[in-house]
């Protein structure tokens, strides 16, 4: 009897045992032992590649390296950044100068580093301004936002910036169908009769990366959401994802889901050039700003721009082709062949892949079943090389490496699936921790991917960290994708809401990155170029300080006669040589922020005095073992106070 | 007096014109590294200038008071090249001249303004590294920081190198190719005749 009971209890402990084993496994068994071992940097060690991360909503531009996940910068790009001084020294202010006036901030989803037949470059890195139409374009020789370009004609700079094969263009495409044109007061319930798409191509100077607005196609009316640009065979179109071909104006998520089918637009951008080159452009008035930083003269000018040559699309054949896809495509990929595009409708079961050979026979033999606003369209199975069937929930973005295998990303279903871009397969799929966005294969967009890893950028992270209250980090995640299985190898929190990041071995960029910027070839104005040129003038109600900054004093370090009511400019000159030696300035009570000067560099810092007394500043970053002693005092004496005007350093009373 | 082996000859002209080098090489060389500098600094003196990480090295010798590094603290600078080509001068017409006398006299020469230049490289060093601003914002008592004369040397958190850079090379080799054929002379060439 014992025995039984003793036998009895067993069976029942195993038995509860196994159904405990049963209950589906945490996210905490998912990384494998040897997944530390992959993104372990030794400390003095370099990351094997550059992670380039949109901010979002922090309008900011992310250095990250990889696989290890350590932030190296943030760069600011549309929002002032008052560590750095960007967006409130007298020199940046014109960066983020528009059309509307000084926009401090905005919204940066995609990054799209520069190419040269196909293949990542490394030059520069292009951004968009997803609220106040804009592009920027980023130096990776200095880590710096150089230029700021609006858009004009455009409501919300979403499909963008996406470039051709040899960075020959930039392109914005509007998300938002705006009234375009002369009279833009009419009603919101005349959409479909007054609002218009408008998608911009922007030339770059293959030299100096100078951008320009060169033509912009005027589109039908409903959303542009995302693009690519063509390669290889497909080099000379490009193609963007459309939704919202009900052409609705409110409640879109009930109103522009009605359709069994939206659009791709293929857009043969050498037809639009042959038309601009005939003259068939029309000029239009418009407003946008156009704002360059000069490393020379270390300050951004802004020029306001009036007029840009606009092509109608639906007024000149042969420029746009309709592709009939499922449900609100949101991601467009183009395959490192250049043969395949991928197309993601979010709310669809399949995901079709269009061969740009068959778009080509269906145009040739005018293979239609329609047209919209007079624009062609092609008959979907004329167009499609196959669908991927069951996919998962919610496909967004698409990235390629370079054995033909595609990776995208699953926002409902919160995974990555790994299929093949010839076969349609559906080789592997990993869940994502949540609900990821886009993600990046390094050089996944460009004709030459370099695999390794996928990245994903996720939207929620939950459970995932450290809780911070009701704001949680946002975060990306690093999985190997050497194998045939994608291995999860590191979650890493990241600055700002990740959307589009793309990675570039570090090879490319670090070799040419700028160390300092030789003081002999600086042309600001206001520089002093050495501690005999420093000095104060006065020219009115403006004193200027020509300062000079070295480890580990500032001169002049006493000023006088400032008075109530004066516009004081700080113009600081760093005379260090050396790399890494910046050197901050901060004046108390000042209402804008700190400036941070680089070895050789200028910058000013604007401060209006309010009240009589001595102020102190000093210098902000930690430059030299006597950084603590650099620093100064201004003496601010009442409004037409007779206080002479004096400036010195290192004369003592008693030397006097 | 005999004369010399064609060998010699051809040895003391080649040494001669391999002189001229210094004016186009750099001859010595001041290494150093720090915590911070972990690529190092690095000063070369050339014949007649110094070039290299001259101002960063100014710039962090100056918390200790040491003077700012500049060609005008160097007279040397201004005749240096004059007495090279003067010793290219009388190699070539030691050559002419073709006596034992001249070679052994050159030989001599050639070792005296070798040591000359040590010891003002040694003095300028000592005067470097021992005659401080006193108001310098570092002040260790009882610290020099002269750089070491060849070799390797501590100083605070720096490691000091010294030692001959391209053209001190050369003028070593010149140095030791004319002992060697002097020795020839004496020892074997002087006893065939």
């Amino acid at each position: 009897m014992k025995h039984n009971r003793i036998t009895l209890f067993i069976v029942l402990g195993l038995a509860l045992y196994a159904l405990n084993g049963c209950k589906p496994k945490g996210p905490a068994g998912v990384t494998t032992g040897d997944a530390a071992s992959k993104v372990y940097v030794a400390p003095g060690q370099y990351d094997e590649f550059y992670n380039l991360v949109s901010g979002g909503f922090n309008g900011q531009m992310a250095v990250y390296g990889l696989p290890s996940g350590r932030l190296f910068r943030n760069i600011p790009v549309f929002s002032v950044d008052p560590t750095s001084g960007y967006g409130y020294s007298e020199e940046t202010k014109a960066m983020l100068n528009t059309s509307h006036g000084f926009v401090p901030w905005d919204d940066l989803h995609h990054p799209a580093i520069s190419t040269t037949k196909g293949e990542h470059d490394g030059r520069w890195v292009f951004g968009n301004a997803n609220n106040t139409p804009r592009i920027a374009r980023i130096d990776l020789a200095t880590f710096r936002t150089e230029e700021i370009i609006e858009i004009p004609n455009s409501g919300g700079n979403h499909s963008s910036p996406f470039i051709t094969e040899n960075t020959e263009y930039v392109v914005a495409g509007t998300r938002f169908s705006v009234p375009l044109g002369e009279n833009r007061d009419v009603p919101i319930s005349s959409y479909k009769e007054n609002f218009k798409g408008s998608i911009s191509f922007i030339k770059v100077n293959p030299e100096t990366g100078r951008m320009n607005i060169e033509f912009q196609l005027r589109t039908p009316g409903f959303n542009y959401d995302l693009s690519r640009a063509g390669k290889g065979p497909s080099h000379g179109w490009f193609f963007f994802s459309c939704y919202n071909t009900e052409q609705a104006y409110t409640l879109l998520e009930v109103n522009a889901s009605r359709n069994d089918k939206d659009f791709i637009m293929a857009v043969n951008w050498k037809k639009a050039e042959e038309y601009l080159a005939a003259g068939k452009g029309k000029k239009e008035k418009v407003r946008y700003a156009h704002n360059v930083y000069d490393h020379k003269k270390h300050s951004a000018t802004s020029t306001i721009m009036e007029e840009v040559t606009v092509l109608d699309v639906m007024e000149l054949p042969d420029i746009v082709y309709f592709i009939p896809c499922p449900k609100s495509p949101h991601g467009c990929d183009v395959d490192p062949t250049g043969e395949y595009i991928v197309g993601s409708g979010k709310l669809a079961a399949v995901m079709p892949v269009f061969s740009f050979g068959k778009i080509q026979t269906a145009i040739a033999n005018k293979d239609y079943e329609g047209d919209f606003a007079g624009i062609p369209i092609i008959k979907y199975e004329s167009a499609l090389h196959g669908e991927v069937k069951k996919p998962g929930l919610g496909p967004l973005h698409t990235e390629f490496d370079a054995n033909g295998n595609a990776y995208t990303s699953f926002f409902v279903s919160s995974e990555i699936v790994k299929w093949n871009v010839k076969s349609l397969q559906v080789l592997d799929r990993v869940p994502t921790y949540y609900s990821i966005g886009h993600l990046c294969v390094p050089g996944g967009p460009t004709a030459k991917p370099h695999g390794k890893y996928v990245i994903a950028y996720n939207k929620i992270t939950k459970d995932r960290y450290l809780p911070t209250g009701p704001e949680l980090t946002q975060s990306a995640q690093l999985y190997s994708i050497d194998g045939d299985k994608m291995q999860l190898l590191l979650d890493f929190p990241t600055i700002g809401e990740p959307h589009y990041a793309e990675a570039i071995p570090a090879s490319l960029i670090k070799d040419r990155s700028v160390k300092i910027f030789p003081i002999e070839e600086n042309e600001h104005p206001y520089a002093a170029k050495g501690e005999k040129m420093a000095r104060v003038e006065r020219k009115g109600n403006d004193v200027h300080v020509y300062m000079t900054a070295i480890r580990s004093h500032l001169t002049p370090d006493n000023i006088e006669g400032i008075r109530v009511g004066d516009n004081v400019y700080f113009h600081v000159t760093n005379l260090e040589q050396d790399w890494d030696v910046p050197h901050g300035f901060a004046v108390k009570g000042a209402t804008n922020a700190e400036i941070l000067i680089m070895p050789g560099e200028t910058q000013t810092l604007l401060w209006k005095p309010l009240k009589a007394g001595v102020y102190p500043f000093y210098c902000t970053d930690f430059c030299s073992a006597l950084h603590q002693e650099m620093q100064g005092y201004a003496r601010v004496s009442p409004a037409g106070a007779t206080t002479p005007l004096k400036f010195s350093t290192g004369e003592t009373a008693s030397q006097k | 007096m005999k004369k010399l082996n064609k060998i010699t000859r051809l040895v003391i002209v080649v040494a001669s014109l391999a002189m001229i080098s210094a004016l186009y090489v750099p001859l010595w060389q001041i290494l150093m590294w720090a915590p911070q500098y972990p690529e190092g600094l690095e000063m070369k003196i050339w014949i007649d200038n110094i070039s290299g990480d001259v101002k960063i090295i100014s710039a962090l010798n100056h918390y200790i008071g040491m003077k700012h590094i500049e060609v005008s603290m160097f007279p040397e600078f201004s005749y240096m090249k004059y007495i090279v080509m003067a010793l290219v001068g009388i190699g070539l017409l030691t050559a002419l001249v073709n006596k034992r006398w001249a070679l052994a006299g050159l030989v001599m020469l050639i070792t005296a303004t070798g040591i000359a230049a040590l010891v003002d490289f040694y003095l300028w060093g000592y005067d470097y590294g021992h005659n401080l601003d006193p108001s310098a914002p570092i002040v260790v008592p009882g610290m020099a920081y002269q750089p070491p004369l060849i070799g390797t040397k501590q100083l605070l958190n720096f490691t000091a190198y010294s030692g001959p850079d391209v053209g001190g090379w050369i003028f070593l080799f010149i140095g030791i190719a004319l002992y060697a054929v002097l020795a020839l002379e004496i020892f074997k060439f002087g006893k065939q005749k």
